[in-house]
């Protein structure tokens, strides 16, 4: 059961993903972000069977829930266009395939030679949100309150931004 | 060699990369048992968010100024 939906999320998330950045069908900004939305929302389900059960909350409030509505706001106050179709470039294919091959291979490589096997799947870990906010609070103290410092900064940089300007 | 690119599809392929790197954390942080990986994530998502806040805050100014969203038009310090 658990393979299936694995494998079925794992294609899901692979084929949205390659139609936000290669949609043969549409060069509509809006329909990436569509697919951008399908792609998170089956991140999300990879994200529970891994027992991350805040984190799947997190990735559908924040990504699906502000990202992307952040992102077709942009896309609509800019016109939603269709975008000019672009020329095949067998340089830049080639150039693309040669640098994934060379990680893949790395990859593989390096998974080989890996002796320790992985510990059995499944059981996550006991009281994984509890134990994720105490983790917080207390071993990763600091860099919470400096993502809350960033945060801050973003939000007076962007309304700086988006200021109209008297010049 | 740069080709006309719409600046927003590059952003959202900036967020499918952090997207990949998020679940190579959270895949970590299961197999080996402790939670490290997923407080790392949870500082992923919301740096990108402030990133993608600030990003776009910049596109629509540049839009003002351009009346553009392609990558080319922005390329005014190329040699």
């Amino acid at each position: 059961m658990n393979e299936i939906l694995f494998y079925s999320l794992a294609a899901l998330t692979l084929g949205c993903g390659l139609l936000v950045v290669a949609n043969p069908f549409s060069r509509n900004p809006v329909t990436s972000a569509m697919f951008l939305v399908m792609t998170i929302l089956s991140l999300a389900g990879l994200f529970v069977l891994l027992g991350a059960f805040f984190l799947a909350a997190v990735q559908v409030i924040v990504y699906a829930g502000a990202v992307i509505v952040l992102f077709l706001f942009v896309i609509m106050l800019m016109g939603s266009h269709e975008l000019p179709r672009r020329a095949f470039h067998w340089l830049l294919a080639a150039a693309a395939c040669l640098v994934t091959g060379a990680l893949a291979a790395l990859l593989l490589r390096l998974l080989s030679a890996l002796k320790t096997q992985p510990p059995a799947v499944g059981a996550p870990v006991e009281g994984g949100t509890a134990l994720l906010g105490r983790l917080l609070f207390t071993d990763y103290l600091l860099p919470f309150e400096v993502v809350s410092v960033v945060l801050l900064v973003a939000m007076v940089g962007v309304i700086v931004l988006s200021r109209k300007e008297a010049a | 060699m740069l080709m006309r690119r719409s600046v927003l599809l590059i952003y959202m392929s900036l967020e499918l990369m952090l997207n990949a790197a998020n679940l190579a954390w959270v895949a970590f942080s299961h197999f080996n048992r402790n939670l490290d990986g997923q407080v790392m994530v949870f500082f992923i998502v919301t740096v990108a968010a402030a990133e993608v806040a600030v990003g776009l805050a910049l596109m629509v100014a540049l839009f003002r100024q351009r009346q553009s969203t392609q990558a080319e038009d922005f390329a005014t310090l190329k040699l």
